[in-house]
């Protein structure tokens, strides 16, 4: 699950992390508030509006400014609040800004520059162990320093049964370069920083930048916190930290019915019972000539109930042209996923496109010959081969 | 021979009472799978399915001999039941449950480190070695008895290739539903392995989808051992976007190795035959064979 940025930095800070002070607002009137009470709490002379989404490139996109006075505040978030912020990440409809962030300046002159790093925290796969990775690069792409300059990317990895260990911490802030009070900073920063990933149960951190201020103190000036689902049954909290309005009103629909459902731009919709005959049920659409709308695992009870939520939710999205549903029984019988498409199609109504159905596994002919004979707008294919050559026909059709 | 599991297993569940527990043994007896008896904690003592309940995956082992486990257990308990049955002797460990915290998982991995014990999922299907025993929660009659072992990480496209292996005149080995989940027991490349050295077993039909490195190094580890035994390989995900989980929790683009596209170009160069369509992996076979 992902949260916002301040969400995050709310976490961490209750780690001992420290963070850049901030107070999240969404109107322009609580964000001059906001100002208000951070001047008096941090003395900040100058205020930072960040628009909370959950995408990253916000500052290139336009929604990260600094205000150098109140009345720029009210200006700034005004315009902020309620834009389509578009970032590399949002895709070209961008997203609706509900929430900024006002936060002290950190960039303040001092005795020495302030600089920035990254900070990141992720499962290696491969080692099945937790990794540290800093870099020098801070506020730059990490995958682009990967590419282009990987030796300056340092990388711990900690071992799970006795966990990070000072010397790691130091290796780290060696390594970053840095000396006197600011490498001692960094080591509990890091530290706090990962005890916070262990205890939270979060899949990634991301604090890019990482900022060393002109008076040598660290701080996480961005937090990009991604939270394990199959542990939030521990951590019950966290469940207020969701954010429905960023996830595809569609998605969280399907959610509520048991359906694992992903929107995606294509003409072609498809359900499945299964996760990888799903993403192979789209690569199939797609080399048939359509291009795959959705993906969409029923899971493994397929029956007349989750066929109709799956068709309701397909259904809403107008790209769509025609639908291919896959499903290989071996528990669910093919007779009754048929007759559940039935039922299900029966159930909607004027459903006005092409249907193919591909039934295999345990009484897959007879599934087939219930589609055949329902009169219904609906192809039946057993096996998969038939079902591409299907898909490719009813889109010369729909052409 | 065949891997992992075969006639002479003695197979224990974990959550043997259970709902899905029970459903699923029933279905492994029916099979003719050796299921020795069950554990579900504190309900020791009872027979279920005419098998014999145990409080403790120890007392199991002491009491039948099991030599393997298949865990039902809901995913909150489910890495402490992995480490109990390590605890307890068992070789073979299947994860069947679907859900597991990641750290969770970080913790069982690193607790079988250095044991001589296979750990088979989570999230995944089992192992089945057809007309042998079926471990797992695969519609036993699609995998007719051959000579092709499969890997893949993912439960009803494992069927579907099976299926494809019957329907084109062959049969199979084993095949091991390694799991979808960021930390499984066994990666690709040490399924492949087991199967590699498999005398049993001809070819090998390979499976994997987006998200991490699995299927790359298995590819590299084929071409460093010299390529022996024909390897037909697919991965599932090539219209799937960036950054954007697919159903399973292991299953999503990171990186620019994660995507499809790079491990089937890695797969292509490390002379495996890679099919674009999961259509033609049958068919594939066939002509890796040379049969067709």
């Amino acid at each position: 699950m992902n949260i916002h940025e301040y969400q995050g930095k709310e976490i961490l800070k209750s780690y001992g992390v420290r963070i850049q002070e901030g107070i999240v607002a969404d109107t322009p009137e609580d964000a001059v508030e906001a100002a208000r009470m951070l001047h008096m709490q941090t003395g900040t002379q100058f205020y930072v509006v960040k628009a909370q989404i959950h995408a990253g490139g916000r500052g290139k996109g336009g929604g990260v400014k600094v205000a150098k006075n109140l009345e720029e505040v009210r200006e700034l978030s005004k315009k902020i609040l309620g834009m389509q912020l578009v970032t590399h990440q949002t895709g070209p409809e961008g997203k609706k800004v509900n929430k900024v962030l006002i936060s002290q300046d950190v960039y303040y002159p001092g005795p020495s520059k302030p600089k920035e790093y990254y900070l990141g925290i992720l499962l290696d796969r491969a080692k099945g162990r937790n990794v540290i990775m800093a870099s020098t690069e801070g506020g730059m792409d990490i995958e682009e320093v990967a590419e282009h300059t990987p030796e300056k990317i340092t990388k711990e990895w900690v071992d799970p049964l006795v966990g990070l260990q000072p010397f790691q911490a130091r290796k780290i802030a060696f390594s970053l370069g840095l000396e006197g009070n600011a490498f001692k900073e960094m080591v509990n920063f890091i530290q706090a920083l990962y005890r916070a990933y262990v205890e939270t149960d979060s899949s990634m951190f991301e604090i890019n930048p990482v900022l060393k201020t002109s008076d040598d103190k660290i701080l996480a000036v961005d937090a990009k916190v991604n939270l394990d689902d199959n542990a939030l049954f521990r951590h019950k909290n966290y469940a207020e930290l969701r954010d429905i309005t960023e996830e595809d009103p569609l998605e969280v629909e399907a959610s509520k019915s048991g359906l694992n459902y992903v929107k995606l731009d294509g003409n072609v919709g498809c359900m499945v019972n299964g996760a990888g005959l799903a993403m192979a049920t789209m690569d199939i659409i797609k080399l048939s000539g359509g291009e795959p709308a959705n993906f969409l695992d029923v899971g493994g009870g397929a029956n007349a109930q989750t066929v109709e939520a799956g068709f309701r939710i397909i259904l809403k999205d107008p790209n769509v042209k025609a639908i291919l549903i896959n499903v290989f029984g071996g528990i669910v019988r093919g007779d009754r996923v048929a007759n559940g498409v039935v039922e299900a199609y029966k159930a909607i109504g004027n459903i006005n496109i092409p249907i193919i159905v591909r039934l295999q596994g345990t009484n897959a002919e007879e599934g087939a010959r219930i589609i055949d004979e329902s009169g219904l707008k609906v192809y039946s294919a057993v096996l998969l081969k038939d079902a591409a050559a299907r898909v490719t026909e009813v889109l010369k059709g729909v052409k | 021979m065949s891997v992992l599991v075969n006639k002479n297993s003695k197979v224990i569940v974990q959550g043997f009472t259970g709902s899905e527990g029970s459903f699923h043994a029933q279905q492994m007896i029916e099979y003719g799978t050796n299921v020795v008896g069950g554990v579900t904690p504190g309900k020791g003592g009872n027979t279920h399915l005419d098998r014999p309940v145990f409080n403790t995956v120890q007392q199991a082992v002491e009491k039948t001999g099991a030599d393997v486990s298949i865990i039902f257990v809901p995913p909150a308990f489910a890495a402490d039941a992995i480490m109990e049955a390590a605890d307890a002797g068992i070789k073979v460990i299947i994860t069947i449950t679907e859900g597991i915290p990641t750290k969770d998982m970080i913790y069982a991995k690193e607790y079988l480190k250095g044991k001589d014990i296979r750990l088979i999922g989570p999230n995944c299907p089992g192992v089945i070695t057809p007309e042998e025993a079926k471990v797992g929660i695969m519609p036993g009659f699609v995998f007719k008895k051959g000579k092709i072992g499969i890997v893949s990480k993912s439960g009803t496209l494992t069927y579907e290739a099976a299926d494809q292996i019957v329907k084109a005149g062959l049969g199979i080995s084993t095949a091991i539903g390694i799991g979808g989940d960021p930390i499984i027991g066994t990666p690709t490349k040490e399924a492949v392995e087991l199967l590699m050295n498999d005398p049993e077993t001809e070819a090998i039909v390979m499976i994997g989808e987006i998200g991490g490195g699995m299927e790359s190094e298995a590819a590299r580890w084929i071409k460093e051992t010299g390529n022996k035994k024909p390897v037909v390989g697919f991965i599932a995900g090539q219209t799937a976007p960036k950054g954007r989980r697919m159903g399973h929790a292991g299953a999503i683009i990171g990186g620019a190795d994660d995507t499809a596209e790079a491990k089937m170009r890695i797969m292509r160069e490390c002379g495996i035959h890679v099919v674009e369509s999961p259509a033609l992996i049958g068919d594939t076979m066939l002509k890796a064979l040379g049969k067709a």
